[in-house]
């Protein structure tokens, strides 16, 4: 299961890298999007992955599985809910104001449509 | 338990949404409350200064869960002089908002601003490392929607760009804050001092993995080469004032390296070792070189103000890598100057902006109303901020060098000294640019309707403040000392967190 769940992370987060690489808005805030996925993940396996066991310590337990990091993670997955939505309805604006979708800012050619051919 | 403690956090946590629903339509009422909810912390920040002042670090544990278990709130000397640093800053800043009209060109301004303030006191005031994450998420936000404010194609532009990055910054911490969980098993931060300190060996390389992601996530915020991408763009594109308080986002950044080099991952520590020092000393270095560089080669005087601020969070930084009381006590001035002179800098440029329609350093456009005035306020601020006397800047520079004697010097005084010419260089040429060479041009244009004179009393009001900063350099350097010596005993915060309370 570590396995598992250790490539998983990797692997989301390396195509989270790979797409907030990219030129367009889009691939970006999906690049974004994988990224917290992965961390979310992370967060989650950061109290040890166990199977079957109460969230609480008792007497009669034989074992107990962490809960905090399920309370961190569900923190994390709000805000991060509310920042990709954030993100979107930004990146949606600048592209109906400027007419393009790229994230990169050539600010001085940007005035001049001339200079841009 | 002391409950003015939260007040700096719940007051505009209370205002901004009040604002928003019982006043959105009136821009009169929502000036009123929120410069009287500012000035209220202002009055608030101060009283908790005082009290810090002589006392040990008071804690305030929420829900009154005791801690490690339950999230604090920790007000120490240093926590209370960033606060009352960050009221007295918002609220020149509204005021300028306001005398300036900016606040009436897009909706909410108010409200984002209270939620901002909100966000930077609690990321100052907090004593639990995710719930510091918590508190940058919401000043993270509030800086989305203050950034964008007024709208615009290149404006929102650079706005996703600031998003992406943060968005980045943010998961960063998330990952440094699972990694440092999973080894220590707290986040609590005085919890967190004693059980790496405690760690076995074996364990010590994964902390410092954690507590190198943290290093980076903090540069993000304070600007440190080489993530400092993200600020020229954003605070040459945002609005004026926004750009203005801006100039404490960086400080949150120096802030949380000292508060947590100096309580968790102190020097020498087993598990982290010099790790810190020697990376902070380096990328600061090239921070400032880059930083004046830019100032140097900016197109525009916004993004030159830019620049120069990079260039003060290089000499921050260099300040706080030192890692000695001395050390911390010339940053915590050089950042007190840095902030004021920066968004000082930045208003000028805005009311630049208004009448010029431009802010390139360009030779052809005409005189603009209220030129010279805005010639002399451009000056000053150039002054403080190149660190030239007679302000504080020259006192503050002095501090960093006189703090950083040693083996490394001959490069750090190097350093510091050559970006500073470099600096005055680009600010005189710009000045002469934009304030000297347009009376060549052509007639003055037609003076404005009304020289807004809140705005420029404002203006006005922090380059009081940089000279009262100079004047009363003695006693508040006798303060830092005791801010720093407060950090470096590290003690009395741990055991004002960890201590069995009495009920």
């Amino acid at each position: 299961m570590e396995l598992l769940v250790a490539s998983a992370i990797g692997l989301m987060t390396a195509c989270g890298i790979y797409l907030m690489l990219r030129q367009r808005s889009f691939p970006v805030i999906v690049g974004l999007a994988m990224i917290t996925y992965a961390v979310n993940v992370f967060l989650f396996a950061s109290g040890r992955l166990t199977l079957g066991l109460p969230p609480i310590l008792r007497d009669d337990a034989a074992g107990y599985t962490d809960p905090l990091p399920q309370a961190l993670v569900l923190t994390a997955i709000v805000i991060s809910f509310g920042m990709t939505a954030v993100i979107v309805m930004m990146a949606l604006g600048a592209f109906l104001d400027t007419g393009s979708d790229k994230m990169d800012l050539d600010d001085d050619r940007a005035e001049d449509p001339e200079a841009r051919k | 338990m002391n409950h003015w403690i939260i007040a700096p956090v719940i007051l505009p946590a209370m205002l901004a949404p009040f604002i928003v629903l019982a006043m959105r339509h009136d821009l009169g009422l929502q000036r009123i409350f929120s410069t009287l909810g500012t000035a209220a912390l202002v009055a608030i920040s101060a009283g908790l200064l005082v009290m810090s002042h002589g006392n040990p670090p008071e804690t305030y544990f929420l829900g009154n869960w005791d801690a490690p278990f339950g999230i604090v709130l920790v007000l120490d000397k240093l926590a209370a002089t960033m606060v009352l640093l960050t009221a007295v800053l918002a609220l020149m800043v509204q005021l300028y908002a306001i005398g300036s009209g900016w606040d009436a060109r897009g909706k909410h301004f108010h409200a984002l601003f209270q939620f901002q303030l909100m966000g930077v006191c609690g990321a100052f005031l907090t004593g639990d490392a995710f719930n510091l994450f918590v508190f940058f998420e919401v000043l993270l936000i509030a800086s989305y929607g203050l950034m964008i404010h007024g709208g615009g194609g290149a404006r929102l532009k650079a706005g996703v760009q600031y998003v992406a990055y943060n968005l980045l910054g943010s998961t960063l911490f998330l990952f440094a804050l699972a990694t440092i969980y999973a080894t220590t098993g707290t986040l609590n931060m005085a919890d967190l001092a004693v059980k790496a300190g405690q760690l076995a060996a074996e364990d010590a390389a994964l902390l410092r993995v954690g507590a190198v992601l943290l290093l980076l996530v903090f540069a993000v915020k304070g600007a440190l080469v080489p993530l400092q991408f993200w600020l020229p763009a954003t605070y040459a594109l945002a609005p004026g004032p926004v750009a203005a308080l801006f100039a404490i986002m960086t400080k949150v950044g120096a802030y949380a390296v000292i508060r947590f080099y100096t309580l968790i991952f102190p020097d020498g520590a087993t598990s982290t070792g010099m790790l810190y020092s020697e990376l902070l000393m380096p990328a600061a270095l090239v921070t400032l070189a880059l930083g004046a560089v830019g100032v140097l080669g900016a197109s525009g005087l916004a993004r030159q103000v830019a620049f120069a601020g990079i260039a003060s969070m290089g000499t921050l930084f260099i300040a706080v890598a030192a890692f000695t009381p001395q050390g911390i006590a010339a940053a915590l001035y050089y950042a007190v100057h840095s902030t004021i002179a920066t968004a000082l800098l930045f208003l000028v440029v805005d009311l630049v902006r208004a009448r010029r329609d431009s802010d390139t350093l360009d030779s052809t456009l005409p005189r603009f109303g209220q030129s010279g005035l805005l010639a002399a306020l451009f000056f000053g601020g150039a002054i403080a901020m190149a660190g030239m006397p007679p302000l504080s800047g020259f006192l503050g520079k002095l501090l960093v060098m006189d703090a950083t004697r040693g083996d490394q010097m001959a490069l750090i005084w190097g350093v510091i000294l050559v970006s500073s010419l470099l600096i005055v260089v680009g600010f005189a040429r710009a000045g002469s640019t934009v304030f000297w060479k347009c009376h060549a041009v052509s007639e003055p244009a037609e003076p404005q309707s009304r020289p807004d004179l809140l705005a420029f009393a404002m203006v006005f009001a922090m380059l009081a403040a940089l000279v009262g900063l100079t004047l009363a350099a003695g006693p508040l350097m006798g303060w830092f000392d005791t801010v720093a010596e407060e950090l470096f005993a590290r003690s009395p915060y741990i055991d004002s967190v960890l201590a069995p309370r009495e009920e």
